[in-house]
């Protein structure tokens, strides 16, 4: 058997825990963390709206922080717990935020749900009940080129009220 | 790194951002078990937990990853292409030019909604001799990842010879302006001039006699107004995935608007039957009229014809701003007269368009909706398609009329200010109704102008006053009508129903924005089951009839009809083995409400599904029709804004809309497309354009740089759904996706010019603009 050839070995092992499970994966060292999610591990939940940092559909929480997967490298994963689109519901169920956007019809295509989901999630645990502003504010980083806003704010709202009900 | 997380979650903004309430109000018809209700969509959990499978997700054993080397001239001719060191690269499989694209003929094709040029739509996907602007593509390659494809793309060497270009309209048609296509002549009314200029086509619309109206005229307004390239700007970049098979057939999974559509293109353009494409829709992340065409299609299905393996495509948010088919900028000038009472007798316009790199613009569909609201015995416009180094122009929402109505609202705003006229009491003494005449020929339909502006006078929003602004700015409010006609087209779905007295619902209609939930919730009415019972797919080409595009607004409507037809079908076929199980013939068997009936017998849909299997077997129930009785739809916008005089930012406060939806079939879904579509408006009134430099290059290309609104930038969006019902569709539906982004932009104009008492005659109205319009630079 032959060990890995380190002068000809054009990937580096990652480990990472990815929605709470250990992971190792394969990276090129130019291979940004969405891609390693999307190409490497098949989490596709996970989308590229523009690869640069300005749309939020590649967000996902690493470490506690809330960032975009396309400005992270997959090789900075290492040792870092993240959570992607498919670790934000419980096994077999939904997490709120995701009932209040399907029940306020707060996506048209959906192709930015699953970052507006991720993000809100992390205000929801940093604010448990935000005012309209704050969820503008927080969400700015997300773009949505399909519902104008409105829904989506409104099923934060839900969200927050299905988490925390008012007394 | 940009993250939210480094900002305090729950810092207090500093300024106003709304100060709405944020209603929905339905003014509503009809009596229905499930049309009006608001289930959840049935794609909705895929959705939302990251397993819908879009284009961009597309996974094949064996695929390989392309990239597109493009032009980094406006204009230039293709001298030589020297791929060889390019193909040396490790882990490149193919690489393809024109060269390996069938030599497209010079003529029109049909591609079943509206032709188009062979020899340009092959010449758009490769380029063959010339590059006609930035971003224009000229070969592709396929390796083992995309980085790979990239090195090698830019090993490829192309020698040019740069041209003289033409950047914008004016310049454009300007005397010894360069052409565009030296070879075109201007066609003008129906002839050939024989002239040789980039405007390709001239077409007049005309009523009566307006050059002798405007003598009659006690009031007249008038003004010139341009705006710039704006794009769709959909999230999810234009993507293609194909695999050319050994057998000569080939697979292409898209996000496309239409697979029909797709599949017809890829066909003509590869020069291959029909019969040989098949195309498979995926999941669609937004298109707005900007993925009808194809642009990557053909180009993976030649990587994978030379590679022998599937090959995907996905254009970075640069090339998808460079690279497809954007709305195009226009120059207007528009001129309306009226009566000292408020009587519009008088209309004229010019409306030149810009088509890009190749001719066919916008110009049609705007002379169309340009007087539409109104009732004018005089009028005629003029329109011009002009050629410009530019990406070739594509639909965007109600292609043409939010450009025209920009013009048009603000010259009707400056005439009820004249007339010392509420602006809306204006709009509605001169509105259009059934039986008044359009522009282009037909009357008006029944159609709902004068219920929209009722609604919008009475609204709180229009009641209300401005309230107070903060130091440092001023308040204005403004009010702009628009019309889009929609369209019909083709439509096929099928329905099967289950022993558990659930159906399986089948259509070619790609589900852009919730219409698998609209298509099934009008079979689910017919059938009288509910919305959760009808399990709707969006099949590829070769598994239902002939669909056209998701565009138009016709889908709710033409496959709806499609819809309605199936499960009448269904229970044509159900009623005979009712009949069946009760021995009685099936005259005496009677449906309604999700009931069949006779005598004193009744059955639940449920029930009689359960008898399928010894009356005769299973039951499937088609539809494929192509409807003509599309209804048109009006839609007001009606919003207040703060504009801060020292940096001259606009912000929109407060916003109305209200639409004739004919009848919304899913209330939430109705509401989402005036709100998506308001907030487009918002960007393309304040902050949108393609920002070119002296050299004709767009320089912000990047949804950095081309600003989208964000959720920070606009308020909740008020709704009013007015239904006047269609009288095309039974329930009366009139498609709902685009009249609502034709009256932004004038709308904001307007409250501009009611803030600060300047008129602005060029979009977007940023900062920089209102500025200027303020003497202030
Ligand atoms: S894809 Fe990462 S922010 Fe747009
Ligand atoms: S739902 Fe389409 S971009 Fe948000």
């Amino acid at each position: 058997m032959v060990a890995v050839d380190a002068r000809t070995a054009t990937k580096v092992v990652v480990q990472a825990t990815i929605n709470g499970e250990p992971v190792q994966f394969l990276a090129e060292p130019r291979q940004t963390l969405l891609e390693c999610l999307r190409d490497v591990l098949s989490l596709t939940g996970t989308k590229e709206g523009c690869a640069d940092g300005n749309c939020g559909a590649c967000n996902v929480v690493m470490d506690g922080r809330l960032v975009n997967s396309c400005l992270v490298l997959g090789v900075e994963a290492a040792g870092a717990s993240i959570t992607t689109i498919e670790g934000i519901a419980p096994v077999g169920g939904l997490h709120p935020l995701q009932t209040a956007f399907l029940e306020q019809a707060a996506l048209q295509c959906g192709i930015c749900t699953p970052g507006f989901i991720v993000s809100a999630s992390e205000l929801l645990k940093r604010n448990a009940r935000p005012t309209e502003d704050e969820i503008r504010f927080w969400l700015a980083g997300n773009l949505c080129r399909c519902t104008g806003y409105d829904k989506i704010v409104r099923a934060v709202l839900q969200a927050a009220e299905m988490i925390h009900p008012a007394a | 790194m940009t993250t939210t997380a480094d900002r305090p979650a729950t810092s207090s903004p500093t300024r106003v951002i709304s100060i709405n309430d944020g209603a929905n109000i339905i003014v509503s018809h009809g009596d229905y078990a499930v049309i009006g209700t608001r289930p959840v969509r049935h794609d909705g959990v895929d959705k939302v937990t990251g397993r819908a499978v879009y284009g961009g997700d597309t996974r094949l054993n064996g695929l390989l990853f392309g990239k597109v080397l493009r032009s980094p001239h406006v204009h230039a001719r293709i001298v030589s292409i020297d791929t060889s060191k390019a193909r040396a690269v490790p882990g490149v499989h193919a690489i393809v030019t024109n060269a390996d694209l069938p030599t497209a003929e010079d003529r029109e094709v049909n591609l079943g909604e509206g032709g188009g040029n062979l020899k340009y739509m092959s010449d758009n996907v490769l380029a063959s001799d010339l590059v006609l602007y930035k971003g224009h593509a000229i070969a592709a390659v396929a390796a083992i990842n995309v980085h790979v494809a990239e090195a090698a793309c830019a090993l490829i060497e192309v020698e040019y010879e740069v041209l003289p270009a033409v950047h914008e309209i004016k310049a454009a048609i300007a005397e010894g302006a360069p052409l565009v296509h030296p070879s075109l002549t201007t066609k003008s009314l129906g002839k050939d001039t024989g002239v040789h200029s980039n405007i390709t086509n001239h077409a007049r619309l005309q009523i009566g006699d307006p050059d002798a109206a405007f003598a009659r005229a006690d009031v007249i307004a008038e003004g010139e107004f341009t705006t710039t390239m704006v794009h769709q700007g959909y999230i999810e970049p234009t993507n293609a995935t194909a695999m050319w098979y050994a057998d000569g057939k080939v697979t292409i999974w898209t996000s496309t608007q239409g697979s029909f559509a797709a599949r017809d293109s890829t066909a003509q353009i590869l020069g291959l039957p029909v019969s040989r494409v098949k195309a498979v829709p995926q999941e669609i992340g937004g298109g707005f009229g900007g993925k009808i065409n194809v642009y990557l299609e053909p180009v993976a299905a030649l990587l994978s014809r030379a590679s022998g393996r599937p090959v995907k495509l996905i254009m970075t948010r640069a090339e998808v701003f460079q690279a497809t088919g954007p709305a195009p900028g226009s120059y207007s000038k528009v001129k309306f007269g009226a009566t000292k009472d408020g009587r519009l007798v008088a209309a004229s316009a010019e409306i030149y368009m810009e088509s890009g790199a190749y001719p066919g613009s916008d110009t049609g569909a705007a002379m169309r909706c340009l007087y539409s609201p109104y009732k004018i015995d005089d009028m005629r416009v003029d329109g011009y398609d002009v050629l410009t180094n530019r990406p070739k122009t594509a639909p965007y929402r109600a292609p043409g009329a939010p450009q025209a109505a920009f013009a048009s609202e603000q010259v009707i705003d400056d005439l009820a200010r004249k007339l010392g006229m509420d602006p809306v009491e204006f709009r509605l003494l001169n509105a259009a109704h059934e039986g008044t005449r359009l522009v282009n020929g037909p009357l008006h339909k029944k159609v709902g102008g004068i219920e929209v502006l009722e609604q919008t006078k009475a609204h709180a929003h229009y009641q209300s006053d401005l309230g107070t602004p903060s130091p440092g700015t001023k308040r204005g409010r403004g009010v702009a009508i628009g019309y889009w006609f929609n369209i019909g087209l083709p439509s096929s779905v099928a329905i099967s129903v289950n022993a558990d007295g659930s159906v399986t619902l089948v259509e070619g209609s790609t589900d852009i924005g919730g219409s698998r939930a609209s298509i099934a919730m009008q079979a689910a009415e017919i059938l009288g089951v509910r919305a959760e019972d009808v399990r709707p797919s969006v099949v590829d080409t070769d598994s239902i009839g002939y669909t056209g595009v998701t565009g138009g607004s016709r889908t709710t409507y033409a496959t709806g009809l499609a819809a309605i037809e199936a499960a009448r079908h269904v229970i044509a076929q159900m009623t005979a083995r009712v009949a069946k199980v009760w021995s009685v013939s099936p005259d005496e068997v009677s449906h309604d409400h999700g009931a069949f009936r006779a005598g004193t017998r009744s059955m639940s849909f449920k029930d009689a599904a359960g008898h399928l299997d010894e009356t005769g077997g299973p039951i499937t129930g088609t539809a494929s029709l192509d409807p003509q009785g599309h209804g048109g739809a009006f839609a007001t916008v009606t919003c207040d804004v703060e504009i801060d005089v020292e940096t001259g930012k606009t912000q929109v406060l407060k916003w109305t809309i209200v639409q004739d939806a004919g009848k919304a079939i899913h209330p939430s879904y109705v509401e989402g497309q005036f709100q998506g579509a308001s907030a487009q408006g918002i960007g393309w009134a304040l902050s949108e354009e393609y920002f070119m430099n002296s050299k004709g290059e767009m320089t912000n290309t990047s949804l950095l740089d081309y600003r989208l609104p964000t959720a920070f930038d606009v308020p909740m969006i008020n709704t009013v759904i007015v239904e006047v019902p269609n009288p095309g569709h039974p329930f009366g539906v009139r498609g709902v996706g685009e009249a609502s982004i034709v009256p932004p932009m004038a709308a904001v104009a307007n409250a501009i010019r009611d803030a600060i008492g300047v008129r602005m005659h060029a979009l977007p109205m940023n900062p920089g603009a209102i500025l200027h319009a303020l003497g202030t630079i």
